[in-house]
């Protein structure tokens, strides 16, 4: 019998199976930021044990709130800046250089194909995308990570997912992981991993493919997971390029963590997006989708464009054409925030950042923000905002607040009339 | 080993997530001690006051399914600890929460269907108690008069976790 590409994955980092059915796996890169990474660096000082397992292993970012909006922030902040110098650890970005982790560290090529990745934060499983096995963790599992570059798993079943036909226009990646999580609810793939497939992510960008894997949490999945193809190669390219003599070398080497063509699946569940129209979260759980043709008409009170979601330039582009050359409606405000530095350069350099400000966008630094409430556009009590981010959960925006989550088309379209509105009359 | 269960704290819903046990605005706080007064802050469920006594005199919570599902902030299982909250019962975890309770040598446990309802029989008794014996795999519920008990699974690593007291040291020792 095959493997899955989590399964295999596990049989390389494995360093101990200290009860059946409890894997202890090397872990190749930790990430942190300074939400969750701060108080297990005090924990790890109380505890006399102020130490790294590999500094080089180690990539830390602030991007929850930056700059700090007050001194407890400001004190999160220090706290890992001043632990990563303690350490040396080298891949510390600050304020500058610093963007939202999902985004900012598959950018710096720090992920390859058949990595485990772990984070303290659950949106970890975005980095499945490049064929490694990455999960969120708490912080005592981050701690043991910073620690002896180790972590626990239960061995995870895989539910394989078929993306089947072509997305029709207007529709994007964001729309097919709403149907997915449709699909499974909330919990349908609780201790799994999400093994997506089929003609659709095999033409998928790599940002695309992380807007799938982003929100596999969403539907209570442990990682969701890519295949590494020639895409994944190309996008790593300039990464990789010293370590390969050529990108079918690299090709060869990556495809041996695919899943095998006999693996075996706890699940496998093939949609066909053919005739998927663009969707939309109509309540306070990212399963609950609706069509936004159902949805159209709802008002909205903020636009909000970026997270580790959909912040990328490929998400900005998209936008950008819908707004080219129109106005956000009056009853709105619309903050757009590119999600890593490079991203607010390039956007800068294709004029897209200039389309979005005279349209009437805020545009912000790069930061997690609003997504979860903490920063950079919370929602006042009773406001609706319209939101390319991942969760929706009751006040994540700030106490009171409803969020509809939808694609980066459907957010520009809705900036424009001031309601939830379908994005493909205007493209 | 430590004593689980205290009085019982009965939230009659499915997918509560880690935004409604604590919300992401106290993230700054760095001690848990601070979290202290937040428990349950955002949670809108009838009947239900978190800034009531029995909230804050809470030993143990019953809940449905998908407990603790959303974000991996830690602070979820540390503002039950703060507060004596040592165990969570309910029809089945969201992973990164279950794993977050044990690795703090605290209990998640799950219980089936049929018996979660049988503890919510027990939710209109004002002195309902829970007592957990990890070791044993059993509790005990008490309340109106009344006393029911049950048997439950976790799995040995959760189980040596609680024991060790957490997973930092567990860890350390052994790898």
């Amino acid at each position: 019998m095959g493997m899955t590409t989590a399964q295999k994955i596990f049989a390389a980092h494995l360093v101990d199976e200290p009860f059946a059915g409890t894997k202890v796996l090397s872990i190749d890169v930790v990430m942190c930021h300074e939400i969750t990474t701060p108080i297990a660096i005090a924990d790890l000082m109380s505890r006399g044990k102020d130490r790294v397992f590999d500094p080089s292993k180690i990539k830390a970012v602030i991007d929850h709130v930056t700059p700090s909006k007050d001194s407890k922030t400001a004190t999160q902040a220090k706290m890992l800046r001043d632990w990563a110098r303690r350490h040396d650890i080298k891949d510390f970005f600050d304020i500058g250089a610093n963007g939202v982790c999902h985004a900012l560290f598959p950018e710096k090529g720090f992920i390859r194909p058949g990595n485990t990745v772990i984070m303290g934060d659950s949106h970890t499983c975005t980095h499945g995308a490049f064929g490694a096995f990455a999960a969120g963790v708490g912080t005592t599992d981050l701690e043991v990570g910073i620690l002896k570059g180790v972590c626990a798993f239960r061995e995870p079943k895989t539910i394989r997912v078929n993306l089947n036909g072509t997305l029709p226009k207007g529709v994007f990646a964001k729309d097919a992981i709403l149907r997915v999580i449709g699909h499974l609810g909330v919990n349908g793939a609780t201790d799994r991993v999400i093994e997506f497939g089929g003609p659709i992510v095999a033409q998928m960008s790599m940002e695309s493919r992380m807007t799938l894997c982003n929100m596999a949490i969403e539907a209570g999945g442990t990682s969701g997971i890519c295949m590494p193809d020639q895409v994944t190669v190309d996008y790593l390219w300039p990464f990789i390029s010293g370590s390969f003599a050529s990108k079918e070398e690299a090709l060869a080497a990556y495809s041996v963590w695919c899943s095998d063509a006999d693996a075996e699946y706890e699940q496998v569940i093939d949609l066909d997006l053919s005739d998927l129209a663009p969707l939309c979260t109509f309540g306070y759980k990212p399963d609950q989708v609706k069509s936004v043709a159902e949805m159209a008409g709802t008002q909205v009170d903020q636009v909000y464009l970026g997270s580790c979601t959909n912040g990328r330039l490929e998400d900005l582009r998209i936008a950008a054409q819908i707004l080219k050359g129109k106005k956000i409606a009056s009853n709105v405000r619309a903050i757009l925030s590119p999600a890593t530095p490079q991203i607010y350069k390039d956007a800068v350099a294709e004029g897209l950042i200039q389309i979005f400000m005279d349209a009437g966008f805020c545009v912000t630094n790069p930061t997690c923000g609003a997504c979860l409430g903490m920063s950079n556009g919370v929602l006042a009590e009773g406001e609706v905002c319209a939101s390319t981010t991942n969760r929706n959960f009751m006040g994540r925006m700030g106490k009171g607040g409803m969020v509809h989550l939808l694609s980066p088309a459907t957010a520009a379209a809705s900036a424009i009339e001031g309601m939830i509105a379908d994005p493909r009359k205007y493209l | 080993m430590k004593k689980f269960g205290g009085p019982a704290l009965f939230l009659d819903r499915s997918d509560i997530n880690t935004d409604e046990i604590i919300p992401a605005k106290y993230l700054t706080e760095i001690t848990k001690e601070d979290l202290k007064p937040y428990l349950l802050e955002d949670l809108k469920l009838p009947g239900f006051d978190p800034k009531s006594d029995k909230t804050f005199g809470a030993g143990v919570v019953i809940t449905r399914a998908n407990f603790g599902c959303g974000s991996s902030r830690e602070h979820a299982p540390w503002v039950f600890e703060v507060n004596g909250i040592n165990v969570v019962l309910a029809q089945s975890f969201a992973r990164i929460f279950r794993q977050n309770m044990f690795n703090c040598g605290m209990a998640a446990i799950e219980l089936s269907a049929e018996q979660i309802d049988r503890l919510f029989g027990f939710a209109g008794a004002a002195d309902a108690t829970v007592d957990v014996d990890v070791e044993k795999g059993t509790l005990t519920i008490k309340g109106g008069g009344r006393e029911e008990s049950m048997q439950f699974e976790i799995s040995p690593f959760d189980k040596a976790l609680v024991l060790a007291g957490g997973w930092v040291d567990y860890a350390d020792s052994k790898y």
